[in-house]
């Protein structure tokens, strides 16, 4: 995407806001505008009055003075509140329109993207488009408006002198804006390359402090970073001649163009064409001009920095969907059976397969562990039978039809998940409990609480089910999570559930106890646990282990523990191992 | 707010010769501005007036061509200045920050992460561009620039003096008036905003629990509504906010238009010349400039400083442990005694010690067993010389000498004797041998094979380039398991008498888990081991267990002899699958 498509882009997202952008452009030439009223007649107020008229004379002069001197604050504090009221509905439609097309990629389509500081940085991107909206379209419009007043003022005057400033403000708001915009672009590209070196430097040095101090290479390491570092510096010294540069020409065309004005105006006056009291308008005029000139060269080296921001915001929307919806969805399922017949799925042509033909059925009231190492593909059949990702090959099959046949929702409804990491949102226990039924009855949430162990936790909090988690709520352990995200999806009840490692943050102490709980709880539900921890043997009906996309053994778990193969030498490792937490604790 | 913070001119020496230049540009600044005004008044009035040509100018219009000039040059320099002074104050204080890791280790940044103070080091810092090359010039220009045309215009038009002071001053005042009145409100509101951005990302991480619930289309409009509601209340507040810009404005248009009203009212009577008239006039606007954009760059303050502040609160923290000189005794024939042995984190209680009695004898292999946050990885850092013990003393004992404190000895010296493997080995960037000479920067070929293959390590000969593969940017490609065989490798290369393993076999698939068993086996050879553990199957092994639970070894012994001695061991034990049907 070129700067200009982008660059188009975010004028065609700013369209449904264009009448207040159209008055905030209105109000700031009307500021501009006053300024040049007041400097003008100011000038001639006081050259008329050297000529010594009678004072009714001067008294239009005078009110005219008056007025700008006073309307002026009045519309630029307008303006203020117009140009940032716009910005401030433009950014939510775009926070909104972003999220529409995260919902349709999430978490799937942003698999290698997931990670929370990319995340952040796209809030932090989208907050930075202000910039464009608050800077970058309504001053260029203005200060081209402000150039048609003044040369036009000046015309009536005397035209030579307005042709003198009509360069000199086209060279201080294009010239110098494009010269800032292209050197701005010149050294960002470097500075960007110099700042994500000496960050990593800087990040090796802090995460490796230990080991460096341990085995006495400090030294070393200092010496790259501090290489890295003056590269940095010597980068943004010559930035800085660039950016005096910038400031310098500003400088010079102003107040050079304000002196050629006097220079073409004084054989004016000599040779009769302008009177002579219109002289100090004439320059005044000039001089109030550029104000709406300066601060182009400033916005066009940040408009650089916020088009580079607006890029990653499109490059994020612009993926493709990775599940397509049905055009006439089936009747939604009543979630008896879920079938993966030879399922194979591949994120990359050139990565290896994350489901390679695996075959699994998972029926209500039977209870399914897929064990196996990290990146066996677990996660993917999870996010395949939540329908946040299609397969590539083979089937997948809920009630006896293809997934794909169903509306997402309607699989959603009958497949449940908890999470690995179970998000809680930044509001009340109750309302993420309540999250995926908001009008459950307090009778319905007590009993999924009670189920998942929660309530002698809840009622010991100050404000019970209405106490906020997060930063300025209550803290909430992993294992207390987990329970959340529990009770939230028993709330839900749908009749299969997944648990994806659902145990896999608590402590280890903790973690065979809240499994079998979180079991217990989901008694009478297909239930497949998705774990690197091995199942107790009562716990579960089947075991399929998956490595690399492949089952390599499945059945009762007794009998894999008998045959010795895979299973086996987990569990034999496994029993050696983790200390078993001595007596269940609810929330752990 | 204070509008510099003393401890960047401590810590950041640059800030000092650059205030200095600053105030100096700000002075000829004006200078120039008041030249500028009165030979531009000059020209004007010559041809107005005098009715001169521009021959009869020359001499003005050449003092205005040499002042344009000058402001240009002044600007230049300025930016210049400023720009080259952020950079190298940005640069101290990255240098300082990186020195005190250096010299401090890993427990000078408990509870701080690494990830964001990288970041804070690199991108975040250039918030204070925008305070150096703007805030602080701007600063001098506010105070020197309304100073120095009030002197000049105060004999020649005392009138007009009293309109500057009638207006000038109510701007910082009344921008100080709103600002008190608006402050909470404001402050409030914007991080009501910040709290938006956290909303926005607290929905986005949680999109897959969202969509998994069904509740992902509702969230749509409570996204829309929840942001429309925000700026409602946002305008609410600018609308306050707001107005001492705009009164700032508005003293600034005002004060110009009662000088211009009130110097052609004087033209009338007589009591003035019209060139100084005009030079006033002309030099108004530049009088309340600067004080209008101090306005505008308040924000840059602020921001800028808050960075700062960051950065300064880690180089002002005291040292954690500086050490001594005292050279340490061989570390093969050291006795490391621990005698009450007291340290805690700033800010928080996992991990504490809290008077730790124990004896490490040479060449023993100790387990260190105990729940999490018992203090086992503290007391690993307290041996390394990361932080010194704030109660208790951790004393060296030679055979046939008195022994040392650790807190006399010169650290580096001592460290050079040791390995330490930590819980998530930090992988350098370069190749995997790169990383095992970490700990012998002169080791050959053959010895970095020998300690690869001593650690297990048997995955190198799978990768495409052997050992001289390349890690990936901060060592991506490798497993936990890989990662943490490459550490005991250099725990190897490093031929060591004293080596810390912390938590050696935790997270580790089948595979891995068996090799780093294998590899220990062969490391506890004619070395003291110290290994952190929770796999209390690594413990079985040790010679010696040591329990600890809240910062105190509460048992020791033969793990044998704990395991039948009903203790905490055994309690551990019984938890745990060990000896237990399955």
């Amino acid at each position: 995407m070129s700067d200009r498509q982008v660059l188009g882009r975010l004028l065609r997202l700013a369209r449904p806001e264009r009448g207040r952008l159209a008055l905030s452009m209105l109000l700031g030439f009307a500021t501009v505008g006053a300024s040049i009223g007041l400097m003008a007649t100011s000038g001639f107020l006081i050259s008329y009055a050297a000529l010594r008229p009678p004072i009714l004379e001067l008294l239009a002069a005078v009110v005219g003075v008056r007025a700008f001197g006073v309307s002026r604050g009045v519309l630029r504090y307008l303006e203020r509140l117009a140009s940032h009221d716009a910005a401030f509905r433009l950014l939510a439609d775009l926070r909104v329109a972003v999220y529409e097309r995260l919902e349709a990629l999430a978490p799937a389509g942003l698999e290698r993207r997931r990670r929370g500081d990319l995340l952040s940085r796209l809030v932090d991107d989208v907050d930075e488009l202000q910039t464009v909206f608050i800077r970058g379209i309504a001053p260029p419009v203005v200060a081209a408006g402000v150039l048609a007043l003044s040369t036009g003022l000046l015309a009536a005057f005397l035209p030579t002198a307005a042709l003198v400033l009509a360069a000199a403000l086209l060279g201080a708001g294009l010239g110098v804006s494009l010269l800032a915009l292209r050197l701005g672009r010149a050294t960002q590209a470097r500075l960007a390359a110099a700042r994500g070196l000496l960050a990593t430097e800087v990040l090796g040095l802090l995460e490796g402090a230990g080991e460096l101090l341990a085995y006495g290479r400090v030294d070393d390491a200092l010496a790259e970073v501090e290489a890295a570092d003056a590269e940095l510096v010597a980068l943004e010294r010559a930035g800085a001649w660039r950016a005096g540069l910038v400031a310098a020409l500003g400088t010079l065309v102003s107040g050079g163009a304000v002196g050629l004005v006097a220079v073409v105006g004084v054989p004016a006056v000599a040779a009769g064409d302008l009177a002579g009291y219109h002289l100090a308008l004439v320059v005044l005029t000039a001089m109030a001009a550029f104000e709406a000139t300066s601060p182009l060269p400033a916005a066009a080296q940040e408009l650089s920095g916020a088009l580079a921001a607006a890029r990653r915001v499109f490059e994020l929307t612009d993926a493709p969907d990775p599940v397509a919806e049905p055009a006439t969805p089936r009747p939604a399922p009543a979630g008896g059976e879920l079938r993966f017949e030879a399922a194979r799925l591949r994120y990359a042509p050139d990565e290896p397969p994350a489901l390679d033909g695996v075959d699994l059925t998972l029926l209500r009231g039977r209870r399914v562990a897929l064990v196996g190492p990290s990146g066996a593909g677990k996660t993917s059949l999870a996010h395949v039978a939540l329908r946040f990702r299609d397969l590539d090959g083979g089937r997948a099959l809920l009630d006896g039809v293809d997934l794909e046949a169903y509306a997402a929702a309607d699989v959603r409804r009958v497949v449940g998940l908890v999470e690995q990491d179970a998000h809680l949102f930044d509001t009340t226990i109750g309302a993420n409990v309540r999250l995926g039924r908001p009008d459950a009855s307090d009778d319905e949430v007590a009993e999924v609480l009670g189920r998942a162990r929660l309530e002698a936790w809840v009622a010991s909090l100050p404000d019970g089910l209405d106490t906020p988690v997060g930063e300025e709520g209550v803290r909430v352990s992993a294992g207390q999570r987990q329970r959340i995200a529990l009770a939230r999806a028993l709330l839900v009840g749908a009749p299969l559930l997944i648990l994806d490692e659902p145990t896999a943050n608590v402590d280890r102490t903790t973690a065979r106890a809240l499994r079998r709980e979180m079991l217990d709880a989901a008694r009478g539900r297909g239930v497949l646990l998705i774990t690197h921890d091995l199942p107790e043997p009562d716990e579960v009906d089947e075991v399929v282990v998956l490595e690399a996309g492949r089952v390599v053994e499945r059945g009762r778990p007794e009998a894999l523990l008998a045959a010795g193969g895979r299973y086996r030498a987990m569990a034999d490792l496994a029993a050696v191992g983790a200390p078993r937490g001595a007596e269940p604790r609810a929330g752990g | 707010m204070k509008p510099l913070d003393p401890r960047l001119l401590r810590r950041a020496r640059s800030t000092r010769s650059f205030l200095a230049l600053t105030v100096g540009l700000g002075l000829a600044t004006a200078v120039v501005v008041i030249v500028q005004a009165t030979a531009l008044a000059e020209v004007i009035a010559g041809a107005f007036v005098g009715g001169a040509g521009l021959d009869d100018l020359t001499g003005a219009l050449g003092l205005l061509a040499v002042a344009v000039l000058a402001r240009a040059g002044l600007a230049w320099g300025s930016e210049v200045a400023s720009q080259r002074a952020s950079a190298r104050v940005k640069s101290e204080l990255r240098q300082g920050l990186l020195g005190r890791v250096a010299s401090d280790g890993p427990v000078a940044l408990a509870g701080r992460s690494r990830g964001e103070l990288a970041i804070t080091a690199t991108r975040g810092i250039d918030a204070l561009d925008a305070y150096f090359s703007r805030y602080l010039p701007q600063l001098a220009l506010a105070a020197l620039v309304p100073l120095l045309a009030v002197a000049w215009i105060w004999p020649r038009d005392p009138v007009s003096v009293g309109i500057l002071a009638l207006t000038l001053p109510t701007i910082p005042l009344f921008m100080v008036l709103i600002g008190l009145a608006a402050r909470g409100r404001t402050r409030r509101q914007w991080q009501a905003l910040t709290r938006l951005g956290r909303h926005f990302l607290d929905v986005l991480q949680g999109l897959p629990t969202l969509k998994a619930h069904g509740r992902a289309e509702r969230q749509r409009a409570e996204i829309a509504r929840v942001t429309d509601d925000l700026r409602q209340r946002t305008l609410r507040t600018l609308r306050v906010a707001f107005l001492s810009s705009g009164w700032l404005e508005l003293m600034a248009m005002i004060g110009v238009a009662m000088l211009a009203v009130g110097i052609g009212l004087r033209l009338l009577e007589g009591t003035i010349d019209f060139e100084t008239g005009l030079a006033i006039l002309i030099l108004a606007p530049e009088i309340y400039l600067p004080v209008r954009m101090l306005g505008q760059q308040f924000h840059a303050s602020t921001e800028g400083l808050e960075v700062a502040s960051e950065l300064l609160d880690v180089l002002e923290a005291p040292a954690a442990a500086p050490g001594g000189s005292a050279a340490p005794p061989d570390a093969a024939a050291v006795t490391v005694r621990l005698d009450g042995v007291a340290y805690a984190y700033p800010g928080r209680q996992e991990g504490a010690l809290g008077g730790a009695d124990l004896t490490i004898h040479p060449g023993e292999h100790l387990a260190l067993v105990g729940p999490t946050g018992a203090g086992k990885s503290t007391l690993l850092s307290l041996l390394l010389g990361f932080a010194a013990p704030s109660a208790g003393r951790l004393t060296l004992l030679e055979p046939g000498s008195g022994g040392v404190e650790l807190g006399a000895v010169d650290l580096d010296a001592w460290r050079a004797q040791l390995a330490w493997v930590p819980q998530r080995p930090h992988l350098v960037a370069g190749s995997l041998a790169d990383n095992v000479r970490l700990a012998d920067p002169d080791a050959d070929d053959a010895a970095v094979a020998r300690a690869l293959a001593d650690a297990g390590a048997d995955f190198v000969d799978d990768l495409p380039a052997g050992a001289a593969t390349l890690l990936g940017e901060r060592g991506a490609g490798l497993s936990a398991g890989q990662r943490r065989r490459v550490a005991l490798a250099r725990a190897f290369l490093r031929d060591a008498r004293l080596v810390l393993l912390d938590e050696p076999t935790a997270d580790l698939d089948v595979d891995s888990e068996e090799a780093v068993r294998a590899a220990l086996a062969r490391l506890a050879v004619g070395r003291t081991l110290v290994v952190v553990t929770h796999r209390l199957a690594l413990a079985e092994r040790a010679d010696r267990v040591a329990v600890l639970r809240d910062g105190r070894v509460v048992e020791q012994g033969p793990p044998g002899r704990l395991a039948v001695a009903g203790g905490p061991y055994a309690e551990l034990r019984a938890g745990s699958g060990v000896g237990g049907a399955r």
